[in-house]
């Protein structure tokens, strides 16, 4: 577990990269999170006070962007898109045959922490659907048996 | 050898990093130099992951290729299983009339060489040579008009932050693509970034701006890594910086990258997420071209009008303007997604059928089932049947049919379709990426599911209500996000109207 005084050394760290930047919030969380896997709460009234905003504006923008976790993920992160051109390429079916296989809903990770099953709106691959994207690898035209595959390999 | 293999997401989706691996082992263990270049896609997912080979007598296409067919490739390639001929001579690239799109597929994305012998930076040498005002009236005149989907004119936006009087001005490239079935921004910063850079730079001369910014989607990891290496090439060509190619003018831009909300595409929202504060739209006025990123006149244009705009000084106004139909000027890259044989991009004057786009370039559905409904314009579209097949792909042909073209993806479903569910899911969706600012919108996407399911369950005494909550959600939104939900709801239910029955008739 890190403590607190390393999460406010490695976050001062990132506020010094981006000093002076226009809007610098969402760039700083997205680093904060690349860092940690997360946002730590600690990590919030640091930056605030950097950024001269209060905490509740901090926390605000933070859970107001899908992307910015407030927990840590499963070690493996499954995103499954949920829009209308991969429900076209039967995404619905193949979606509710991963929560069964994993035992989890959208937003859960499975009991040994293995994997976070996330819904996404869209990776842009509306021409090779349904489309997922494994720890930031992408997939096209994923069906039943590439789920299984997956969740064989990674549990 | 030079062989070309897409780094476009969606070949990669489809194994293309894999055939890339298992071309270098095989060029080695043959003992062949091998040039391989990782360009753009050329458009046709459905023979991803293709590579091209070059040969004297132009470059050959090979796809869809899986690693056993990369051996054949250091061979006789007339023969090679996977054979598709010359690249240019293919039929889904022969009929295309590619204008922004001409470079994607055919450069290596990150080449400034590359980019120059195709005609890079010509349209802004032209640019630089004219005032700003010709710049703006050029734009004008070419009859460009915002590909992001709500089709306003580019030159007029331009004007009005050109004219505006500020210390500072901005150029915002939306690349916040969420809509689904649009893919041509991702494309387009994969294939060719350097000419949304090069648009970015001229509309920063035509209006005094000298700082840019493209917000992309976070979902698009691969086009903000190539768009971030673009921009540090284009400084060390001395196209970003303090003296624009060794002109008076200075411009530079950022890369920023949004965080998976939908309506950061909405252009107030995407200015306030670009400050770093939550996602939430602006009431309108003041208009963002008078006091849009920080206050200061901002132009916010999407991914695919900026890089039109190139072209257009390259080849002029007057060209540009010869292709379309109506009021609709140019090109479009239609995006042809979902249950269909033959997907992808593919860039037309404004003007063909939904129907020739549906049947014959897309050649119908994948599943093999007759064509149920298309939704035109991403979630916010309105689904249609093909009783409107002959709507000519235009701004104003989509609107007269209670639709829209958005940003030009088009999803094709087959008879399996409930539109039921399609219409719930747009609700669904709608209250999942509600900004929370308008009640129209928070409050009405979560009636809307809750009496699209009473209609599920044999109420058709809420068909009325729904009909009447679309008008309120249309009218008294402060977006498109609520204000056009209706449109995909409405459609279903006016042009679906048994999938709202059946459960009535069963219940009876």
């Amino acid at each position: 577990m890190l403590d607190s005084a390393d999460i406010a050394t490695r976050v001062e760290e990132i506020l010094n990269v981006h000093k002076g930047m226009e809007g610098a919030l969402l760039p700083i969380l997205h680093a904060v999170q690349a860092d940690f896997g997360f946002v730590p709460p600690e990590a919030l009234p640091i930056i605030a006070k950097d950024l001269n905003i209060s905490k509740a504006e901090a926390h605000g923008v933070m859970s107001f962007y899908h992307d910015f976790r407030e927990k840590p993920a499963g070690r493996h992160v499954l995103k499954l898109c949920r829009a209308e051109a991969c429900q076209a390429m039967g995404g619905d079916r193949v979606a509710a045959h991963a929560q069964k296989a994993l035992g989890v809903d959208w937003h859960e990770t499975t009991a040994d922490g293995a994997v976070t099953l996330d819904p996404i709106f869209c990776l842009g691959l509306c021409a090779c659907g349904p489309a997922a994207m494994l720890d930031g690898k992408l997939i096209g035209r994923i069906d039943e048996a590439r789920i299984d595959a997956i969740i064989g390999d990674i549990k | 050898m030079k062989i070309y293999l897409p780094l476009d997401s969606a070949a990669v989706a489809l194994g293309a990093d894999e055939i890339a691996h298992a071309i270098g082992v095989h060029a080695r263990s043959k003992g062949v130099a091998l040039d391989l270049v990782r360009n753009g896609s050329r458009g046709m997912v459905f023979l991803e992951p293709m590579a091209e080979v070059e040969t004297p007598a132009g470059r050959m296409a090979f796809g869809p290729l899986t690693p056993a067919d990369v051996p054949a490739l250091f061979g006789d390639l007339a023969a090679h299983p996977k054979a598709l001929g010359l690249i240019d001579d293919l039929p889904w690239m022969k009929a295309q009339t590619r204008l922004t799109f001409a470079r994607c597929g055919v450069i290596d994305p990150l080449s400034i060489d590359d980019y120059r012998a195709q005609g890079g930076f010509v349209g802004l040498k032209r640019a630089l040579a004219m005032s700003k005002a010709e710049i703006v009236a050029e734009v004008t005149n070419s009859g460009l008009r915002g590909r992001g989907g709500a089709g306003f004119p580019t030159g007029i936006k331009w004007k009005t932050v050109s004219e505006a009087e500020a210390d500072r001005k901005y150029i915002v490239c939306n690349a916040d693509e969420g809509d689904s079935a649009t893919f041509a921004d991702r494309m387009l910063m994969e294939g060719d970034p350097l000419t949304l850079i090069e648009g970015m730079v001229i509309a920063g001369l035509a209006t005094g701006a000298t700082k840019g910014f493209v917000y992309i989607r976070s979902e698009y990891p691969i086009a903000i890594d190539v768009m971030q290496k673009a921009v540090v090439l284009a400084r060390d060509e001395g196209v970003l910086g303090a003296s624009v190619l060794g002109s008076a003018h200075a411009f530079d831009m950022e890369i920023r990258v949004g965080a998976g909300a939908y309506v950061c595409g909405e252009e107030t929202s995407l200015l306030n997420s670009l400050e770093g504060k939550r996602g939430v739209v602006r009431a309108k006025p003041p208009l963002p071209a008078l006091q849009g990123f920080m206050g200061k006149p901002t132009v916010v244009n999407n991914v695919i009008s900026l890089a039109s705009v190139p072209v257009i000084f390259e080849k002029g106004a007057e060209h540009y303007k010869t292709f379309g139909l109506g009021r609709s000027r140019g090109t479009i890259p239609l995006q042809i997604a979902g249950n269909v044989k033959h997907g992808g991009l593919y860039e037309i004057a404004f003007g063909l059928s939904l129907g020739e786009i549906v049947d014959k370039i897309a050649g119908g559905t994948a599943s093999g089932r007759p064509v149920k409904a298309v939704q035109v314009g991403g979630p916010l579209g309105a689904y249609f049947p093909r009783a409107l097949f002959d709507t000519p792909f235009g701004y104003e042909e989509f609107a007269g049919k209670d639709g829209l073209i958005g940003h030009a993806g088009l999803t094709v479903f087959d008879d399996t379709a409930d539109m039921l569910k399609q219409a719930r899911f747009a609700m669904e969706f709608c209250a999942i990426e509600s900004c929370g600012k308008c009640t129209p919108c928070r409050l009405g996407a979560v009636r809307g599911t809750e009496t699209i399911d009473r209609i599920a369950r044999g109420d058709a005494a809420a068909i009325p209500l729904l009909t009447d909550l679309c008008n309120t959600m249309k009218a008294g939104s402060l977006c498109a996000l609520g204000g056009f939900t209706p449109y995909p709801v409405m459609s279903a239910l006016s042009h679906f109207p048994d999938d709202f029955n059946a459960m009535k008739e069963a219940a009876e």
